[in-house]
């Protein structure tokens, strides 16, 4: 049987991580792919989809209620139990890791689940790495833009040239073992309590 | 100097995370030489798996949840030992302002009482005929929510399995789900019933503290193969517990704790939501004020004790409600989750009040009962449950075996 047979159902509240995964499943050749942001309702989606494998993301709050659905088994034609082989450690490990789990239908082989499951874990981990990433490149922007505030106050207030007032500021970090940021941030609020230096 | 003990803790945002926040925030953990690191989870599903992986070593645990792991009732469970509770009570019934209204109108009063308002339901219940089954929520399956909420309904004649339909809801989703009428009520711990009181859409109905006085609610589960490697951590963790719980009982500090779990970090709520449970002074809705004896105890009457009594009492509900077929063995794995023996060799240095028994017979004490204990004197009870049942945990048999006559009979 071609893996393109099985039906995937990918409950995610975040759509960008959710729309990799399903381009992900595309990618590798499943067409019978489905994606749920909203759990309301979820058990009759369920009941119409019948799907043989679904993946979940573990920040989803909802996941004890899906995991009792799974269980009884009502609106689920066929039992679904969570994706576990205890041999494949490594698999479980990573799965949580990355923030992700994955239910199948009882009497799937593993061999037909496991690349699903590899390619979920991949995307994740590839998703918070590039939001992590964006996090980064956010508040080292938004330290720059601290930094020059802080600058301009210090110019004003004491005269210094930029380069200096710049200087000032790093030699405080280092000695206080602190993000030169962090300094510029207690600047303005100290200048902002004192009513010198600039306006907010 | 020696290295620091590390322990890293699993913790949902729920009043009774206090004596692990208080362990670590008011420095009871540092006191014992322990770094305690705390993280916040989003469901009981991730406690238990991250606890499987070993991201954490212990957790704050539904009561239940360390005797369904070991009966291997849930998906990718590690054995997992609770060798201290969290505190006795906490949780409320809240009903929708709608089902509220109809329950007055069949008797019940606001004043909590679990035998008026659950026969109230019972009539209204029995109007609806063959509309839609009210639907109540519970935060899981095994949890003292879901066996106190089926236990109040079943003693005033619900059937819970055939008359109401029982889902499963996060917590802090309950009071949303019952204002937008997905839900007609809940069983739930605080502050997430004062939520619907607040936001005005729910009228809160009983209390646990009412259906069964001095019950367990949550435990530390412990990752038994941890423990295992880890004694002085482990005994190091239950001392600074044992003390965070004094720091929690103590009424002076109310308004600090109740700043403290309501930070973004913890329970993340207005602070005026956690008072109620601490005080016991119950808005049940409108201004409509109870006064409620053990609302939530975190200290006192052996709060902190993991009585092999309770687990046997999960156990027998579990059978109750078909989770788990009975067996000898199956009840030896629950009572044997509970480990009192870990308890007393952690404490003892401390010289505070041990129990003497590992066990008790649960709706024994109708009033507070001095009972024997070492290292200070102990006060237990009143510990009765509403409809007046005692369960004796050396017959398990004749207990699950009334129940299900009761059931029959009704």
């Amino acid at each position: 049987m071609s893996a393109a047979a099985l039906s995937v159902l990918v409950i995610d509240e975040n759509r960008i991580r959710a729309s990799i995964i399903e381009a992900g499943l595309h990618d590798a050749g499943h067409r019978r792919v489905s994606v749920i942001h909203d759990v309301t309702g979820i058990a009759a989606r369920i009941a119409e989809l019948q799907p043989d494998v679904i993946v979940i993301d573990l920040e989803n709050p909802n996941r004890d209620m899906l995991e009792n659905m799974f269980q009884l088994s009502r609106a689920v034609k066929r039992p679904i139990a969570m994706f576990v082989d205890r041999s494949d450690t490594a698999s479980i490990e990573a799965a949580v890791e990355a923030g992700v789990s994955a239910y199948v239908v009882d009497g799937l082989r593993k061999e037909r689940v496991k690349p699903i499951l590899d390619m979920a874990i991949s995307r994740f981990n590839a998703f918070s790495r590039l939001t992590h990433e964006l996090e980064e490149a956010r508040s080292e922007l938004e330290g720059r833009k601290l930094v020059d505030r802080a600058k301009g106050i210090l110019m004003k207030s004491r005269g210094l040239s930029e380069a200096d007032a710049y200087a000032l500021l790093r030699k405080t970090a280092m000695n206080q073992n602190r993000r030169i940021a962090d300094i510029a941030q207690s600047l303005i609020t100290a200048a902002g309590l004192l009513g010198s230096g600039e306006e907010q | 100097m020696t290295a620091q003990l590390q322990v890293t803790a699993g913790f949902m945002p729920l009043l009774d995370s206090a004596l692990l926040v208080v362990a670590k925030e008011m420095g009871f953990a540092a006191e014992q030489g322990l770094d305690l690191r705390l993280v916040r989870e989003s469901s009981w599903a991730n406690i238990r798996d991250r606890m499987a992986v070993g991201h954490f070593d212990v957790a704050h645990m539904l009561a239940p949840m360390p005797i369904a792991c070991n009966l291997g009732l849930t998906p990718l469970a590690t054995p997992t030992i609770a060798p201290m509770a969290l505190g006795l009570g906490g949780n409320a019934v809240t009903v929708s302002t709608v089902l509220w209204e109809a329950m007055a109108g069949a008797g019940a009063r606001p004043d909590l009482d679990p035998l008026a308002t659950g026969r109230a339901l019972k009539a209204v219940i029995a109007e609806r005929a063959e509309a839609t089954p009210l639907r109540f929520g519970v935060v899981h399956p095994h949890s003292g929510h879901n066996y106190e909420l089926r236990y109040w309904l079943a003693a005033c004649g619900v059937d819970p399995e055939r008359d109401v339909e029982i889902v499963i809801l996060p917590p802090p989703l309950m009071a949303d789900a019952l204002g937008a009428g997905h839900i007609d009520g809940y069983c739930a711990g605080e502050p997430w019933n004062t939520a619907a009181v607040s936001k005005q859409v729910g009228h809160i109905a009983t209390v646990k503290a009412a259906i069964w006085k001095s019950s367990p609610e949550k435990v530390l589960g412990v990752a038994e193969a941890w423990a295992t490697a880890n004694p002085a951590a482990l005994d190091a963790l239950l001392r600074a517990i044992y003390r965070a719980s004094e720091w929690c009982a103590d009424t002076g500090n109310h308004g600090a704790l109740a700043e403290l779990l309501g930070r973004a970090e913890f329970v993340d709520c207005p602070a005026n939501w956690i008072m109620p449970a601490l005080s016991g002074t119950i808005d049940m809705a409108g201004g409509a004020i109870a006064q409620v004896a053990d609302f939530f105890v975190p200290q006192a009457k052996g709060a902190t004790f993991p009585w092999k009594s309770h687990a046997l009492w999960f156990y027998t509900q579990m059978v109750r409600w078909n989770q788990v077929e009975p067996s000898a063995d199956r009840a030896a794995t629950a009572r044997d989750s509970y480990r009192p023996d870990l308890y007393r060799a952690a404490l003892k240095p401390l010289g505070v009040a041990l129990p003497g028994a590992n066990a008790k017979v649960e709706g024994a004490l109708r009033v507070p009962t001095p009972v024997g204990s070492a290292g200070a004197s102990l006060v237990l009870g009143p510990d009765g449950f509403f409809d007046g049942e005692v369960f004796d945990p050396a017959d398990l048999d004749a207990y699950i075996a009334g129940q299900k006559k009761a059931a029959i009979e009704n």
